[in-house]
Formats: structure tokens, C-alpha cells, sequence
């Protein structure tokens, strides 16, 4: 078939083929003892940490810089096992010919699994550097004591790790103990983060930078919307234009090449203007999107059962709440550059996963994965899989025409809007039964969504979008959503509140009439906003203070240690009412019910004539268990709390029938400088528990406390996101 | 054909169209990273530079028009080793995630303090308020920004 579509229905003809996939890690092996974290699918020792005849050492991790810090504060942690300073550990990532392959670097899970298996593979590491200093020196591993990579001996003998030429080429153990917390030097502090001094004096940092000899620039022309077949481009034209290479067309794939940069964006103009489309289906009428949604086929789960039987006195409530297509919205257009020669393929990428993203070029270029290589490369910050995949392959298709010459892709900012996947439209629908005694008795959740994850690696198919375009289209891969308990669109969908009886339901539903993949979250910000908004609805029925009622109903310590946290920062008083401008509300989640514990409180002042709502000020209170850089993880979460405000108060992919309308900032406003809440965050460490993710645990508690906030100011409440001057003014009459 | 432009106090000579875009003429032809692509549209302030003082978008600026100007880019403030007080700024308040917006924040913040040395935050706010970030790192620009400005009135 060659009508390239967005929908897996169009290419395989019905539902009957879709097989719900979970992503296992790669060969795992039955019958091998599980290791910690990452360790368990890379299990070579020498494959995290080698030391360097200098005695400094070069660690190697899959997990790769989005912006989050996580080189860093993976430094800190393999840095303090090995006892190195900082400065004597290279760090190198993201490599297909280097480093484990730890899939995606995605779901705040990078400390938890790369740091993981780091903390394990250098304290076993730190163990055999000891054991052969024992020897050397004939002491008592006991007796030895480690600092700054030199061994000593009770009676003042020395010998460096330089010295000790350690054999790491095996399995890895986890049988070495990690240092206890309250050792640690480097752990647990504040270090600076290396990238940020190149990044602030215009260092070469960004794939966007790269210009190795010899570079060309290229472009590729979209359709005009999904599923669009290209009849005729003047490609002759096109090749006629000043400083034009190659015009690549494979299919309804076209692309240029160009000798410079504004020439390839010229040429780019021309083949758009002067190619002719048969159109893809048309896209769903925006008025009725979420009737759409609840209305295709789906794969129903229930999730989080409780029996118990509702009081005879308990009172019903019901609410319906919806979230919007939302873009990734990255500063930077995506970019790649590739190079092809010698019969091989390296792609320099800002892909959260080189090998996801190797497995789907060796299906569309059609060569074996031993000939393709990905380096990530920084690019700007991602928040998910945006069109950091689709151009690497675009990138690499254009410079198999022009061999020997490295090829720079720059996205342009309408392709960035108009073909990324979006973080989805969801619906949620929630019930519940408040008893006489002012608790919930029941709870029933319905939660409507598409994938969370469209991302490369398919089992069946590509996810890359070229790929569906070619002369020889391959269909798109089947739809995925992570399982319980993290979850994709049923993320963060059972509460952690104890409810004597619940049912959640996760309709996963299957068709995409609009592309869509993983954003920040998944559904969690979604879910987290439609839970906590209606935890506030029913509190205000049972006349309750919000912070009060939660507390009543939530057995986690830790839970309620960052509720009360926030609300004692905050100031909060017990039933404080808004004057109906301006109030404040409190958000909570678990994130992902398995990660770090964040709850905001949010202040709004709304503007009844112009329908416009700030958010002044937020407060946050994080347990994300042993903190590994304080001031990273407070960037992540005062990052997260500032972007879920803007997805809250602006944004919104708009679309019509003939395609997608979000193509640049005006069609797709983000939050402005003037308009950013300040943020006050108070941090619960934890050092005898495990470190949590915490790069994604701020927004859904945010964008609860922003939207209770909002009632709370006003008494009205808005169900719809985003809260934007329309819909408040018609919330507010 | 040759165009003559003056970037961080150096002529330079370029070989380019003179409808050609500033900004791919500093990244491709000058070879300097500070300014990125972030829209091509004047939107969004990553492209941003000094043209004799001004705060402008490289991606909306031919190089024809700019044949009498100072150009002053990110790299013309200061370096890795010898930080303008700006970028020192930006590190000790570590006011970077991604950092792609950053350059355009630093000039748009350095157009700032040259017309206005003592800004309170309202005003370092309207100054960025033409230049997204998309990670969140609004606080800690507006703090560096207000840090720098604290510093220069200091020397």
C-alpha cells in the first residue's frame, strides 16, 4: 500500500492484526541471576567503567544529556563509588559503538537504572582495585584505605590506581557494597554541571554546532497532511537552483541537498510550491475530537480494584475531564547530521535512544545494523520523543545520495510543529460516592487514550516517519503502552489515596487520527489533574479544607510529609477561601505511583473581563528519596512546575479537517518570560532510601494545584485544559 | 557576491547572496555557535545578536543591511576560560537545562543592562520577554540576569 497514513489501520486493513507490546529489555537471558538497574542487560563490568593507565577513569553510560544534568549527577555517583575526583571521570554516552544500550532515556528512569547499575559496576570495581592493592602491598583489604584513586597502607605505603592495572573484562556481580549515604563526598552535593559553561560561551555543544569538512545542508519537503502521496515535484527546477547537490526523492519522501544552508532552504520553497499531493484522509473535526476518541476501537484493562459496597447514605458525584494535543514544543527545530562512506552510516543524533534508533534505520535504509553507527550528540531539550528520530533518518537518507559528504538536517520550525507525534488528547471520566462521615467511598475512573509511546524500536513495522513515505513504505509500528505500574495513558490513574472501594479503568485506544507519542508524563499530567481536581470537587462537597481531605485519606508517610510540607511553606490556612480573582490550590501526585513524591500549591489571579489567568507563584515540596544533586534535582522539579503552567494556561495543537493549524509560535503560544510563576521548592531528603526520578514529577501535581486554584479563586471550575481566556470566560458567564 | 561585515570587532569577509539571513552566515561562514535556529520567524529569540547595541534576530536580518554595523555575537562577550560577567552569571545560578535559548537570553539581557545598569525584575522579565525557554529555566535567567547586573555595579 502506498498511501502513507499516520492510522496502523490504513496499512494493515483492520484491528485484527494489533498486538499490545511491552518493551523487554534485549536478551535476556532465562536463568541468569538478576542484576540491579541497567546491569541486568549489560552485564560486562569493563562495558560501565574502565580505568585508564593514568588511574583516572572513563565511564560509559546509555542513558544520554537531554538538559536534565544527568551526566553529572552520573559522574557524581560513579565518582564517589570509585573514589575519583570528579575531574579524573570522562563520562561517555549515547554511543551504539560504545556504550550498554539502555534504550530510551526516558520516564525519569535514568538515575534509577543507569545510576543503578553505575553505583554497582564502580563499587565492584573499587573492590578488585582494592583486592589487587592488598596484594601488592601485603595488607589486609581491611587495613586499606581509598582516596582520590591512591590506595594506602596503615604504614604510609602507597600505590595509585594507575599502578594497578585492574582486570574488568567480566561479569559483573552486584556482590560489592555501594558506600553508606552518610559517607559520601560527592554524592548529595550541589556540584555544577559540566555542560553549562560551554553552552553560556557558544562551545561547539549541539548537533545543530557540527560542521564537519566537507558538510552539506539539507531539507525535506512534507506533504500537506498525513498520508498525502506525492504525484510530481519540478525536481529539475529545483536542481537548477544556485548551490543545489542533490534532489533525493524516494516515494512521496523528497529531500534536498545544497551546498549551503540557504540554499537548501530555498530549494526546500521551491519543490513544496511546485509539488503536487494526492491528500491523505482527512484529519477529525476539532469540535469533536474527544467524541472521536471514546469512539474508536480500544483495549480495555481494568486496573486498581477495591470491592466494598458504597454507604445507603453516601452521595454521588461525577465529572468529565479532558486534556488537549500537546506539542513538544522544542526551542530548536530537530536536527541530525550523517555520513555515509566507505559502505557505512554514522548518524550524529539527539535521539533519547541510539539503538531504538539504529534498529529503525536498518529498516529503512535496508543495511545491517553492524554498518550503521548513532553518537548522540546534545540537542535542544526534548521533553519526549519529538522529531529527533524522524530527521536522524531524513538525514541519513539524503546523504546515502552523496556519498563521502556529511549531511546537515536541520528541521524547519513548521516541519518541527506540524509532524512531531504529540503528547495525546485524553478524556477522563471520574465517579465517586462520598459518605455521610465526609469520606469517599467508592471511586470509579475511566481513563480515554492513545499510545504514549510511538517510539523507534517497533517490533513490527517503523516508527520513524520517512520510513512511511518511501517508494517501499513500511507500515507504522503497532501501538504500545507501557504496563502498570508506571503506565502510559492509565499513568498515575489509580490514586494513592486509600479509597475502601475503586475501579480504574485504561481504555487504550488503538487508532491515532493524529500522531502521537510520548510527552513528558505520558498520561500522568493528564490523569494527575483530572484525580486531584475532583479530590478538590468532593472536598469542597463534603465542605473539607483540600489539604485536610487529602490527608484523611492517605495512609503514605511520605505522602503526607510533602502534602504538609508544602501547605506549612505555603502558609496554607485551613478552609482558606479565594476572593474571586485571585486563590490558591494544592496539587499532589506519586509520580507514576513509583517515583518521587511532589505536591505544588499554586496561586492564580484571573482577570474576569479578559478571562486571562496567572499563576503568580507556586510552592513544591519533593521526597525523591537520597538526592544525588540538590540543585539538580530542584532545577528539574521548578523546570517541570514552569512548563506544566504553560501546557495548562496556553496550550493546545489546533487542527481542522485539512491538517494541523499549530505551525509556529503564534499558532502555538508558550508561556512568556513576564508570565512564569516564581517557585519556591523545599527538598526532603531521604538518604537511606533509594534515589527516585524525579524529572517528570512535578507537572501533574502543578497543573492540579493551578486548576483548584483556579476554582478555588473563583468557585467555578474548568474540566477542559487549557485554561485559556475563552474558556474561562465561559466558565465564569 | 563579498560581503564585509564586522562580528565581535573582527572584518570578516563572506561570500553569500545579500538577501542571505545573518545567522546562517555567523553558524555556517563564521563558524560561531552562540546564535541558534530556533524559528526563522523573529518569534522566539534564539537567533539573537548586537547589532551596533541593539538586540536583533539574525534570522530575520540580511547581511546586506548590516555592511556599517557592529555585530557582537554570544562569542564576542567572553569565553570559556574568560567569562563576560553575564555567562559567569548564568553559571553560578546554573540558568541552563537544554541551554538553547540561552545565548539569545544573554544578548537580549546584555541590550538590557547596557541601557538600563540596575534593572529590578519586573523589568528584566519585559527585557526577555521576546526570547522562549521551554525547559523552565525562567527563575534562574531572571536571577542571573539580576546577579550580573549586581556585579557590574560592583567593578
Amino acid at each position: 500500500m502506498n498511501a502513507p497514513a499516520f492510522t496502523r489501520r490504513r496499512f494493515t486493513g483492520g484491528l485484527g492484526a494489533l498486538v499490545v507490546t511491552f518493551s523487554l529489555g534485549p536478551n535476556l537471558a532465562l536463568g541468569q541471576e538478576r542484576l540491579p538497574g541497567s546491569l541486568q542487560n549489560n552485564r560486562r563490568l569493563d562495558g560501565w567503567i574502565r580505568i585508564n593507565p593514568d588511574g583516572s577513569a572513563t565511564v560509559f553510560t546509555g542513558k544520554v544529556e537531554l538538559g536534565q544534568g544527568i551526566l553529572t549527577a552520573l559522574a557524581q555517583i560513579a565518582a564517589e563509588e570509585i573514589d575519583l575526583p570528579l575531574a579524573r571521570v570522562r563520562m561517555i554516552s549515547g554511543d551504539t559503538r560504545q556504550t550498554p544500550n539502555e534504550g530510551q532515556t526516558a520516564g525519569s528512569q535514568s538515575i534509577e537504572n543507569s545510576g543503578t547499575a553505575l553505583r554497582m559496576a564502580c563499587a565492584e570495581a573499587r573492590a578488585i582495585l582494592i583486592d589487587l592493592a592488598a596484594k601488592r602491598l601485603g595488607v589486609a583489604t581491611d587495613q586499606l584505605k581509598v582516596a582520590d584513586g591512591v590506595v594506602s597502607a596503615p604504614d604510609g605505603r602507597k600505590i595509585g590506581y594507575s599502578e594497578l592495572n585492574p582486570d574488568l573484562n567480566r561479569e559483573a556481580t552486584a556482590r560489592a557494597t555501594p558506600k553508606p549515604p552518610a559517607s559520601h563526598k560527592i554524592v548529595g552535593k550541589s556540584i555544577a554541571r559540566f555542560d553549562i559553561p560551554a553552552k553560556v560561551t557558544g562551545g561547539l555543544v549541539y548537533v545543530q554546532d557540527m560542521r564537519p569538512a566537507g558538510m552539506l545542508h539539507g531539507r525535506v519537503i512534507r506533504p500537506p497532511r498525513y498520508g498525502s502521496k506525492l504525484d510530481s515535484a519540478d525536481e529539475a527546477a529545483a536542481k537548477a537552483m544556485p548551490g543545489v547537490i542533490a534532489v533525493v526523492r524516494d516515494g512521496s519522501f523528497l529531500g534536498v541537498v545544497a551546498e549551503r544552508e540557504e540554499q537548501a532552504i530555498k530549494a526546500r520553497e521551491a519543490l513544496r510550491q511546485s509539488a503536487k499531493w494526492t491528500l491523505g484522509p482527512e484529519l477529525p473535526d476539532p469540535a469533536r475530537i474527544f467524541e472521536v476518541i471514546k469512539s474508536l476501537p480500544s483495549k480495555d484493562a481494568t486496573i486498581g480494584v477495591k470491592q466494598g459496597a458504597a454507604p445507603a447514605d453516601a452521595r454521588t458525584f461525577e465529572a468529565v475531564y479532558t486534556k488537549p494535543y500537546m506539542s513538544h514544543g522544542s526551542i530548536g527545530p530537530s536536527c541530525s547530521v550523517a555520513e555515509f562512506k566507505d559502505g557505512r552510516m554514522t548518524v550524529w543524533t539527539h535521539s533519547q535512544g541510539v539503538f531504538p534508533l539504529r534498529a529503525e534505520l536498518v529498516k529503512v535504509l535496508k543495511m545491517p545494523a553492524a554498518a550503521i553507527r548513532c553518537v548522540h550528540v546534545e540537542g535542544s531539550g526534548c521533553y519526549g520523543h519529538n522529531g529527533a528520530d524522524d530527521v536522524a533518518a531524513d538525514a541519513a537518507l539524503l546523504a546515502r545520495a552523496v556519498p563521502g559528504r556529511p549531511v546537515r538536517l536541520q528541521w524547519m520550525r513548521d516541519e518541527e510543529f506540524g509532524w512531531e507525534p504529540y503528547g495525546p488528547a485524553m478524556v477522563m471520566h471520574a465517579k465517586a460516592a462520598l459518605g455521610g462521615d465526609g469520606k469517599i467511598a467508592d471511586w470509579q475512573y475511566e481513563v480515554w487514550s492513545n499510545s504514549h509511546s510511538t517510539r523507534p524500536e517497533s517490533t513490527d513495522g517503523t516508527n520513524v516517519l520517512a520510513g512511511w513515505y518511501l517508494a517501499e513504505p513500511q507500515k507504522m509500528g503497532p501501538p504500545t503502552s507501557p504496563p502498570q505500574p508506571a503506565g502510559g495513558g492509565d499513568r498515575n490513574a489509580i490514586p494513592l489515596y486509600d479509597f475502601p472501594s475503586q475501579r480504574v479503568v485504561h481504555h487504550f485506544v488503538q487508532d491515532m487520527p493524529i500522531r502521537v507519542s510520548a510527552l513528558r508524563t505520558l498520561g500522568a499530567y493528564a490523569n494527575v489533574f483530572a484525580l486531584e481536581s475532583f479530590m478538590d470537587e468532593l472536598a469542597t462537597a463534603a465542605g473539607a479544607d483540600p489539604v485536610a481531605f487529602r490527608l484523611a485519606h492517605l495512609k503514605d508517610p511520605r505522602a503526607r510529609a510533602v502534602i504538609e510540607a508544602v501547605a506549612k511553606k505555603a502558609g496554607w490556612k485551613d478552609g482558606e477561601k479565594g476572593d474571586g480573582t485571585r486563590g490558591r490550590g494544592i496539587g499532589f501526585a506519586k509520580y507514576k505511583n513509583l517515583a518521587c513524591y511532589v505536591a505544588v500549591v499554586a496561586e492564580v489571579v484571573v482577570d474576569r473581563a479578559t478571562g486571562l489567568v496567572s499563576v503568580p507563584q507556586t510552592w513544591a515540596a519533593v521526597d525523591s528519596g537520597l538526592i544525588i544533586n540538590p540543585d539538580g534535582l530542584t532545577s528539574q522539579i521548578e523546570g517541570g512546575i514552569v512548563q506544566s503552567v504553560s501546557w495548562t494556561l496556553k496550550e493546545e495543537v489546533r487542527f481542522d479537517k485539512s491538517g494541523i493549524l499549530a505551525r509556529d509560535w503564534a499558532s502555538y503560544p508558550i508561556l512568556t518570560m513576564p508570565e512564569a510563576p516564581r517557585v519556591e521548592i523545599e527538598l526532603i531528603n531521604r538518604p537511606n532510601e533509594r534515589p527516585l526520578g524525579s524529572g517528570e514529577g512535578s507537572q501533574g501535581p502543578a497543573v492540579a494545584a493551578v486548576a483548584n486554584a483556579f476554582a478555588n479563586a473563583t468557585g467555578k471550575r474548568v474540566r477542559d485544559l487549557p485554561l485559556n481566556p475563552a474558556r474561562v470566560k465561559s466558565a465564569l458567564g | 557576491m563579498a560581503i564585509n561585515l564586522k562580528v565581535n570587532g573582527v572584518p570578516r569577509s563572506v561570500t553569500a547572496e545579500p538577501d542571505t539571513p545573518l545567522l546562517y552566515v555567523l553558524r555556517n561562514d563564521l563558524e560561531l555557535n552562540g546564535a541558534k535556529y530556533g524559528c526563522g520567524l523573529s518569534q522566539c529569540g534564539a537567533c539573537t545578536v548586537l547589532v551596533d547595541g541593539r538586540a536583533v534576530r539574525s534570522c530575520v536580518t540580511p547581511i546586506s543591511a548590516l555592511e556599517t554595523s557592529e555585530i557582537t555575537t554570544l562569542e564576542g562577550l567572553g569565553s570559556i576560560d574568560k567569562p563576560h560577567v553575564l555567562q559567569q552569571a548564568f553559571i553560578e545560578e546554573q540558568a541552563a537545562q537544554c541551554g538553547y535559548c540561552t545565548s539569545g537570553m544573554i544578548m537580549s539581557a546584555k541590550e538590557l543592562l547596557d541601557r538600563n545598569p540596575r534593572p529590578n525584575e519586573p523589568d528584566v522579565r519585559a527585557a526577555l520577554a521576546g526570547n522562549l525557554c521551554r525547559c523552565g529555566t525562567h527563575n534562574r535567567i531572571i536571577r542571573a540576569v539580576l546577579r550580573a547586573a549586581q556585579a557590574s555595579g560592583r567593578t
